[in-house]
């Protein structure tokens, strides 16, 4: 496992956020990732590890408090929201892959619309990439014509092909057969080990425990306990850790 | 011969219900043929399609000038054969296609007879007659051209080529109206099924970008845009399509800037755009819904603009789902023009009512009225099939396969 350097990627400060319908999903929420690092978010549903993750590459606003990533100071200037997208990818519960183009477009159409790179130098990269998450016959295909495994690891490769410094998955294994879980899991393991910054929130305790630098677990629109793999698990300072804890051992 | 007797006996035969209901849809249908058959055989005269085939075909438009038409047709002709090559010489990636596959042959056959029968069936002259079988062979000729040689055009190529379709469009307008060193036909002398086609390609193609701007408009955060788009919308599809017919010849000059509706025929034909782009909209507003949340959000988050987001991710989805609507809504918009002839315009039916209006031609109701529906049926089944064979293009789901 890389170590992390100690330059911030992302730093958020007591973030709030109320939905329109008066519901206040974070409350204070607070976290930094440094470079290269991999941090677990865990919690309860409803514990606000999507809304919160979501908030980082601007896909839902907040009302309070600071969020900089990469040195952007995340604001309503649409400018810089455009500027932080491209620095950050996010994998999403429901892959979310465009049906409508093949696997391989799925990959290259963002880095030649939004980084204006050639196509041929782009579609060499995304063969590479494809070859990485182990799909690469699949390139022709269309994303209906997949399993589920296959269509999350052609979304991590889509993430990719941007070259983003960040990558976001918000629970990546959740709509998932059991069976294909370990496929999508090896994937962010091998990702992991590079200088990629990952935040990650899922349930899966055996990818927190061996791949992630720190676990974070989120209760109620904030963040309650930040550790180590190793502590967190086992010896966690807060009452409410251990209940969560209790539940999902 | 075998194999059909059995398959006939599974799907006709197979129980006794199934065998009493075949029977009795059987004879139903073969009554109804053979009475229109004889009808058509015994008691029809049909002097008065054969005289009047010019009539019908392009209306009034001055003889002399008729061959502008028939070059735009041959232009036509020869770009939907080309067209149709290069769709068969470039399959989709993810499918091995046939150059020619068993339902293109048969079109084939169906248009060469159609083109043999059609002229003797109205005792055109030799002259008219082989401009038919030249168009024909036009057709066959582009069509295995592009086949053959099409393979070889690289993807900035084919948008190039598809880019012949809106040109010719506007060749076709300045053939017909005149301008550019050709002489001035004035729409009153436009007719037929010319004019018919004219009107409603028109719309069709106008009323698209403004359905979909007005779909996007009414799902907009903004809210005058979304009221604005809602207000449009409620209002022109609460109106009857005659009265804005009528509305339109009355007030349409003086909405329009100068010089975009001074003719009665570009005034009907730009009611018939905004009118159908209220319906339109509406089915495009069923796509736009049908696109889950998750894919705009996944193009955002790959740093795509809003409106790049729309463009190549959410339009494409939803257009697809769109389509079948969309495409009812052009046929009805083609069979809506026979509205114009009640404001007096000689398109199809208007045509037909001053022909039999005629006294040569008293009581001979029947056999007008039956060519229009088939002219109708006609153009309708082609829209139809066009949609059809996109759909199953653009539909991810599809099973890879030969065609």
């Amino acid at each position: 496992m890389s170590q992390p350097s100690s330059e911030l990627m992302i730093e958020a400060r007591a973030v709030e956020k109320w939905y329109p319908n008066g519901f206040q999903a974070l409350r204070g929420a607070s976290l930094t990732v440094r470079r290269g690092e991999v941090v677990v978010i865990m919690g309860p549903s409803g514990s606000g590890k999507s809304t919160f993750i979501r908030t980082f590459n601007a896909l839902e606003d907040f009302q309070k408090g600071s969020i900089t990533v990469d040195g952007i100071v995340l604001s309503n200037d649409l400018r810089n929201i455009d500027a932080v997208r491209r620095e950050v990818g996010m994998v999403f519960q429901q892959f979310n892959l465009f049906p409508h183009l093949s696997v391989l477009d799925n990959l290259t159409l963002a880095p030649v619309l939004v980084r204006r790179r050639p196509k041929a130098e782009v579609e060499k990269q995304a063969w590479a990439l494809l070859e990485r998450v182990g799909i690469a016959e699949q390139a022709g295909k269309y994303p209906g014509q997949l399993s589920g495994g296959q269509q999350q690891r052609v979304a991590i490769a889509r993430a990719l092909c941007m070259e983003p410094r960040i990558l976001l998955f918000d629970e990546p294994t959740s709509a998932l057969d059991p069976e294909m879980v370990r496929e999508v899991l090896e994937v962010m393991q091998n990702l992991a080990a590079d200088d990629i910054t990952m935040v990650v929130v899922t349930h899966e305790v055996k990818f927190a425990r061996h791949v992630a630098h720190r676990v974070v677990l989120m209760a109620d629109g904030e963040v309650v306990e930040e550790a180590e793999p190793e502590v967190f698990f086992t010896n966690p300072s807060h009452q409410r850790t251990r209940r969560f804890l209790d539940q999902i051992l | 011969m075998k194999p059909l007797l059995r398959r006939l006996r599974a799907e006709l035969f197979a129980t006794r219900t199934d065998t009493v209901l075949s029977l009795a849809l059987i004879s139903l249908i073969t009554l109804a043929a053979f009475g229109v058959l004889r009808w058509a055989f015994t008691q029809a005269q049909w002097a008065v399609i054969r005289v009047n085939s010019t009539l019908f075909a392009v209306g009034r438009y001055p003889v002399e000038q008729q061959w502008r038409l028939w070059l735009l047709t041959a232009l036509l002709v020869a770009a939907s054969g080309a067209t149709w090559g290069l769709l068969r010489a470039h399959p989709r990636p993810d499918r091995s296609g046939v150059l020619w596959p068993r339902n293109d042959r048969l079109a084939l056959v169906l248009l060469v007879l159609i083109a043999l029968a059609v002229p003797a069936a109205l005792g055109l002259s030799l002259a008219i007659a082989s401009r038919w079988w030249g168009l024909t062979v036009l057709l066959i000729l582009c069509r295995w051209l592009a086949g053959r040689f099409g393979a070889g055009l690289p993807a900035s190529g084919q948008r190039l080529a598809a880019l012949v379709w809106p040109a010719l469009y506007l060749v076709g307008m300045v053939l017909i109206s005149g301008g550019l060193g050709l002489v001035t036909v004035s729409p009153s002398e436009w007719g037929g099924l010319m004019l018919t086609l004219l009107a409603s390609s028109f719309a069709i193609l106008l009323c698209f970008p403004i359905g979909v701007l007005l779909a996007l408009g009414r799902r907009s955060d903004l809210p005058l845009l979304r009221w604005g788009s809602v207000l449009y919308i409620e209002f022109i599809r609460g109106a009857p399509l005659i009265t804005l017919l009528f509305l339109g010849q009355n007030i349409l000059g003086f909405l329009l800037p100068g010089g975009l509706a001074p003719e009665r025929v570009w005034r009907a034909a730009w009611v018939l755009t905004f009118f159908a782009a209220a319906y339109l909209a509406e089915a495009v507003r069923s796509g736009l819904a049908a696109v889950p949340r998750g894919q705009l959000e996944a193009a955002r988050s790959l740093g795509l603009s809003y409106p790049k987001a729309l463009q190549h991710v959410v339009l494409p989805q939803a257009l697809r789902v769109a389509l079948p609507a969309m495409v009812g809504q052009f046929i009805s918009l083609l069979q809506d023009t026979t509205l114009l002839s009640l404001i007096g315009l000689l398109e199809l039916l208007g045509t037909a009512r001053t022909v039999m209006a005629n006294p040569a031609f008293l009581g001979r109701n029947g056999e007008v009225y039956l060519t229009l529906a088939v002219l109708f049926w006609g153009c309708c089944a082609a829209l139809g099939l066009g949609s059809r064979a996109l759909e199953r293009r653009l539909d991810p789901h599809a099973v890879p396969s030969a065609t």
